[in-house]
């Protein structure tokens, strides 16, 4: 089956989900299919290992309790649908790792709220997915339960810090996958494996159960097969929560109410976006899907957010510093790992030190010595002010009747295992991502076509909680493309 | 600027990250490389930036801090490394003898 021109192998979302209303199909034969394609997938530790929890048995039990559900005509939009979850988002019935040795079996006593509005909508939860420790990296290779392959080449990256999920929304196991952005972990592995990928507003979706990394950036995104996957899993977790208190309580309108037309829209090209070195293949299919959207009837103008460039190094000392202070909780004391040493604070010290893989270890450090007595104010709070200038530059443009903007994803496609071994190299690979979080903005990377036989994402970012807008023109866009997407 | 050994395991200290030798040479070759890619702030004239409300941007309000109690639906003792009439055990901080087993 197709959809917008493109492969399909779980037929989407919102068709498994009208099949199963219409008593087409029931949530065990669906269950039967994803595990069928996951086997094909070979979605485990001895293939892709994007799984790094799935148990049959368990699944099965939230399908028995679907039917029931479905046969008291109890059906939600997303009924028998079913998810993938990447691992540090807080699940009952199955361990949350974040892809650590310090969680490693850890079973969380609530679940999140995200997770609790999938399944009232009917989806089921199919495994839970690795991840780069913590989610900090940009290529799974940090997780401390090895890495996760590219589908399209497994001596290739997926992305990251969400690669686990993504792979298995590529590998078409589900339609939908959930994964956490901080500083681009949703959109560079969708860019990554050729899938939707969508980081919300700040304040859009409750970070409730989502397992702390920087508190003013994370958000839990979605990954979709395609825009409509994506549309109908955000409309899902969307709204506020009073157990999130920097959820924002505006309304929740529908994504996927699709644009025929992209008249009187004004996309804006921001120039630093597109620097000279940026690979000229890359540079070439985001032009072309500028094409497409001028011939919908879109006006594209050049615009500029100077201060894109500061990104990068304000992103390194703000996401670090407030890591240092969540990941203080991993002590050994009440939950996780603890490693048996003479005195409190060795058994601090050994816990976290066997606990922590390098990049954590290396963030937590970084982190705390830019918190530090004397480096405070050139570091945190220098950051903190840049940050501010960033957020005025998308201020500023959308202020100009910019509707839009429209970007590479990334500055490569994806790279090989291993090929990133200075750890600013691999953080450049979050450069057209980070500013979207700094600023709290909603941002969506689509596919937009092959570069050297491999995916490439287009990136559109809009106001905050203008995600319907940005869905819209998305939506536009992958129709416009069609199977140009996947060449 | 340059990462001193001393200062990397002061952090390290501050931190509560057990560090060897050999890992705190590199972690002050990799802070170095690192913090010399953030100097490029130390030029970017922040004059009319308040740094106390650099985060009061669109999007982000100041708010309580509180909300409703968290359900458990697993008891401490399921997740707790050790759980003594509902406290949690450490080591003893002065003798460094460790706590007695729970009966």
């Amino acid at each position: 089956m197709t959809h917008a021109g493109r492969a399909q192998p779980t037929g989407g979302a919102a068709a498994i989900a009208e099949a199963i209303a219409r008593g087409a199909r029931s949530p065990q034969q669906i269950v039967d299919d994803t595990f069928a394609r996951a086997h094909e997938a070979r979605a485990g530790a001895d293939g892709l290992n994007a799984f790094l929890w799935s148990d049959e048995r368990v699944v099965r039990d939230q399908a028995a309790a679907l039917e029931k559900r479905l046969a008291s005509g109890d059906a939600g939009p997303l009924s028998g649908v079913p998810v993938v979850v990447k691992d540090n988002i807080a699940t009952l019935d199955s361990p949350t790792t974040c892809g650590s040795r310090i969680l490693e079996n850890y079973r969380s006593p609530f679940e999140a709220t995200a997770i609790s509005r999938l399944r009232d909508a009917g989806a089921v939860v199919v495994a839970k997915t690795n991840l780069d420790e913590f989610a900090m990296g940009s290529s799974t290779e940090y997780s401390a339960f090895g890495r996760t392959k590219h589908p399209l080449d497994a001596r290739l990256v997926p992305g990251g810090s969400s690669g686990g999920s993504a792979a298995a929304v590529a590998a078409g196991i589900t339609p939908i996958g959930l994964g956490s952005e901080t500083g681009g972990s949703v959109r560079q592995p969708a860019a990554f494996c050729g899938i939707v990928g969508v980081k919300p507003t700040y304040g859009r979706v409750s970070r409730y159960g989502l397992v702390a990394f920087a508190s003013s950036l994370d958000q839990i995104g979605v990954l979709g097969a395609t825009v409509d996957d994506a549309a109908l899993a955000l409309q899902t977790i969307a709204g506020p929560d009073p157990q999130d208190a920097t959820t924002r309580d505006v309304p929740v309108p529908d994504y996927r109410q699709a644009l025929t037309s992209l008249d009187g829209v004004v996309i804006g090209r921001p120039r630093e976006y597109y620097p000279e070195q940026l690979d000229r293949e890359i540079a070439e299919r985001c032009d072309r899907a500028l094409e497409h959207c001028r011939a919908l009837g879109a006006t594209v103008r050049d615009v500029s957010l100077p201060s894109t460039d500061l990104a990068i190094p304000v992103y390194y000392i703000i996401a670090p510093a407030e890591a240092s202070s969540n990941l203080a909780r991993f002590d050994g004391v009440r939950y996780g790992l603890r490693v048996a040493d003479d005195g409190l604070r060795a058994m601090y010290e050994a816990t976290r030190s066997r606990g922590f893989g390098p990049e954590v270890s290396r963030r937590i450090l970084l982190g705390t010595y830019v918190l530090s007595a004397g480096y405070y104010d050139a570091y945190y709070a220098k950051a903190m002010q840049v940050r501010s200038l960033i957020s005025r530059d998308f201020t500023a443009v959308f202020s100009s009747g910019i509707d839009v903007l429209f970007t590479p994803t990334t500055p490569t496609p994806a790279f090989a295992a291993g090929s990133k071994t200075d750890p600013y190299d691999m953080y450049l690979s979050d450069v057209f991502t980070v500013t979207a979080n700094l600023a709290g903005i909603p941002a969506l990377s689509l596919p937009i076509g092959r570069v050297r036989g491999l995916p490439v994402g287009g990136q559109i970012l809009a106001p905050h909680f203008a995600e319907q807008r940005m869905f819209g023109v998305a939506q536009a866009l992958e129709r416009a493309l069609g199977s140009e997407a996947d060449r | 600027m340059s990462i001193s050994l001393d200062e990397v395991r002061h952090v390290a200290s501050l931190a509560r990250l057990g560090i060897g030798d050999e890992r705190a040479r590199i972690m002050a070759t990799e802070l170095t490389s690192i913090l010399e890619h953030m100097q490029v702030l130390s030029k970017v004239d922040t004059s009319e930036v308040d740094a106390a409300t650099a985060l009061a941007q669109p999007g982000m309000r100041l708010r309580r801090d509180q909300g409703p109690p968290i359900q458990l639906v697993r008891p401490p003792a399921s997740f707790a490394p050790t759980l003594r009439d509902g406290f949690f055990l450490v080591p003893r901080l002065a003798t460094h003898e460790d706590p007695e087993p729970a009966p």
